[in-house]
């Protein structure tokens, strides 16, 4: 028995409905699409809500950019990257720049995006309340009366506690001056680039069945207090190793020669442009 | 270009693969699909029911690509499912005319038309059967014949007439059937389930939960942590239901279109619940918690008419009565999928999480 593969896997009538999903998810930014989300060949909890998005919207013109971790290699953006062009044939990149639609897990690239960039960020719990209340009816009712005192109240408590909020990745932010939203584990570093980003950033949760958006040119903030402002990841002191940036992501290694920790670019296609640069100025 | 940091997932993975497949051939020995079909029944059945899709080839080859792993095989189905165009539903179909090949209630010593035990594995015991290693295909035919030569008795019975327990039920005032609900079920893989869930929902996504999760929600509603008394399964039915299409609008019959049928469990559970009369006085009457797989699975359906009872008449102090915390976490696909993730590489969140923690510290460090 031989069967024909469709254009992106998906059949051409869910594509269409995730494309109106997406539709209202941009029309009402922040805001948590429900959607039947579709199983794929990949597993539940490894992209799917973005490779959903990513199968939905990719044309034969695109350029795709897959990256995990900021990683174009690491194994599961090298999975999807398959996935994706075994079942299209469109071009892909490394490069942020070059590329139409970015799926990406947990990070937001450094190479600031453009006007006519797509960014699909892969969401395992789309619900920034969920850490709160674990009903589902019940966060509902409260993105319905915009009611996020819980939030705010989970985040004092944190400070009274620890003397800071505790959060670190998938920290919570107010889109639109409306809806409260889990911006994915985006590293706090990443959390700034959403706000007034010029591309489409849109978030796609499989397993639990929503598509949300930031359009281009939204109000994007992270919920803090005026006396205990929201605080990126600090890497003061540090830089790259091999590139001496100090303005970016960094990934903490341990030299086994000497025991030490050294620091390195997270975004790796960014180091390689950065090194490719440099050494075409110094050679 | 070339800095090892950057490189050489791709080819890692390419290896991995390669290495799964060589374990997989290695033996030298294969089954075929027409094998596993052939003899594995409950566990196509299994996971048709689990995959939300009737299909016992494409089953049985998704068994064999999985080596046999359950979780994998329903994972392969249900992608697969997500490349089919939906078109049509069936008609509504009562299983009244289903041609019965098992029937057994636990409620009546005789019910009309009597108890049709069929194939189960219940009243075998479990002994290894050492024979088996040995057992040649001439056996199978030579033993197959002996089979066929028996006589079969005569009977004047219907199997697809059988009435059903519930009926009778109704005739001596135990049950009290409730309004028909004709409203137009919603289908949970076009839409997503939305709480509180419609009782179609519901059904639908306790008749796809992974067997084992379904069979121990509904273990645990019955021995404790719930209604904490045994229900009584009042029928449950194995046999072949036919469906049919309607391909135009018009609500003719002779229009519908004959698709085939399909081998499914169903199960009817009585349980008592109070109920108070026109006087005041309480009494009780039986509800019925209702389970119904693809394919013959008998524990997953029975667990199954246990939750329904549970999510219908809710009591709040048992987890199984909130419908979030069962309907969301019974999926295979969804419950080993997000489980597995966690194998993924988590370094940025962690870097972030050890940021957050390091600052923490130098405070706490400050203020003692």
């Amino acid at each position: 028995m031989t069967t024909r593969r469709n254009f992106a896997f998906l059949d051409e009538n869910s594509k269409k409905e995730i494309r109106r999903t997406i539709l209202k998810a941009i029309a009402i930014p922040g805001y948590q699409v429900p959607f039947a989300s579709r199983e794929l060949p990949i597993a539940r909890g490894w992209g799917t809500g973005g490779l959903q998005v990513s199968l939905s919207l990719v044309g034969t013109e695109d350029v795709v950019k897959v990256i995990d971790q900021g990683s174009d290699e690491s194994v599961n953006a090298v999975n999807i990257k398959k996935m994706i062009t075994d079942t299209t044939g469109v071009t892909t990149t490394v490069h942020t720049d070059e590329a139409t639609l970015i799926q990406s897990r947990h990070r937001v690239p450094e190479v600031p995006l453009k006007e006519g960039q797509t960014l699909i960020l892969q969401v395992p719990i789309p619900e920034p309340l969920r850490e709160v209340e674990p009903s589902e009816q019940k966060t509902k009712e409260m993105h319905a009366h915009a009611d996020y005192s819980v939030s705010w109240l989970h985040l004092f408590e944190q400070i009274v506690k620890y003397g800071q909020a505790s959060m670190h990745a998938d920290y919570p932010v107010i889109v639109n001056n409306r809806y409260l939203m889990a911006p994915s584990p985006i590293p706090r570093f990443d959390n700034p680039k959403l706000h007034q980003n010029e591309g489409l950033i849109l978030l796609g949760a499989g397993r639990e069945k929503k598509i949300y958006a930031v359009p281009p040119y939204t109000n994007v903030k992270s919920i803090d207090f005026e006396d205990y402002p929201f605080e990126r990841e600090s890497f003061v002191g540090k830089a790259c190793r091999l590139t001496g940036a100090t303005d970016v992501y960094l990934d903490e290694l341990k030299d086994e020669e000497t025991g030490e920790a050294y620091y390195l670019i997270n975004d790796q296609s960014y180091m390689l442009e950065l090194l490719n640069k440099q050494e075409g100025v110094t050679g | 270009m070339g800095y090892v940091a950057v490189k050489g997932g791709q080819e890692a993975i390419a290896e991995s693969n390669k290495r799964l497949e060589y374990l997989r051939i290695q033996s030298g020995r294969t089954l075929d699909v027409a094998d596993i079909q052939a003899s594995m029944k409950p566990l196509i059945d299994q996971v048709m029911s689990e995959s939300s899709l009737y299909d016992e080839e494409l089953a049985a080859l998704a068994v064999k690509q999985a080596g046999g792993s359950m979780e994998e095989a329903v994972f392969l189905l249900r992608a697969h499912r997500s490349t089919l165009p939906r078109l049509y539903y069936t008609t509504t179909t009562d299983t009244k005319n289903m041609a019965v090949e098992r029937r057994v209630s636990s409620s009546f010593k005789d019910i009309p038309g009597g108890q049709i035990l069929g194939t189960a594995l219940d009243f075998t015991q479990r002994f290894l059967d050492f024979d088996l290693f040995n057992e040649a295909p001439s056996d199978l035919c030579e033993k197959r014949a002996t089979f066929e030569e028996e006589p079969v008795p005569e009977s004047n019975l219907d199997l697809r007439q059988l009435t059903k327990v519930i009926d009778y039920l109704e005739e001596v005032g135990l049950y009290q059937r409730p309004a028909m609900d004709n409203t137009e079920p919603d289908d949970i893989t076009k839409k997503s389930i939305q709480f509180p869930a419609s009782r179609s929902q519901r059904l639908q996504s306790l008749t796809r939960g992974q067997t084992g999760a379904v069979t121990s929600l509904g273990y645990a509603e019955i021995r404790g942590f719930g209604v904490a008394v045994h229900p009584n399964i009042g029928e449950l039915r194995i046999g072949e239901l036919p469906l049919y299409v309607q391909m135009d609008q018009e609500d003719n019959e002779e229009d519908e279109y004959y698709l085939g049928a399909i081998t499914v469990t169903e199960v009817e559970g009585f349980i008592p619940v109070d109920v108070v009369n026109e006087a005041g006085q309480t009494t009780q009457d039986f509800a019925i918690g209702y389970g119904f797989t693809f394919g013959q699975n008998e524990t997953k359906a029975i667990a199954m008419s246990v939750l329904d009872y549970a999510l219908e008449y809710k009591d709040p102090e048992y987890p199984t009565a909130n419908e979030e915390f069962v309907l969301l976490h019974i999926d295979s696909v969804e419950s080993s999928g997000f489980i597995s993730h966690l194998k993924l590489p988590h370094y940025v969140t962690f870097q972030s999480k050890l940021d957050s923690m390091r600052k923490m510290k130098n405070k706490g460090g400050d203020e003692a």
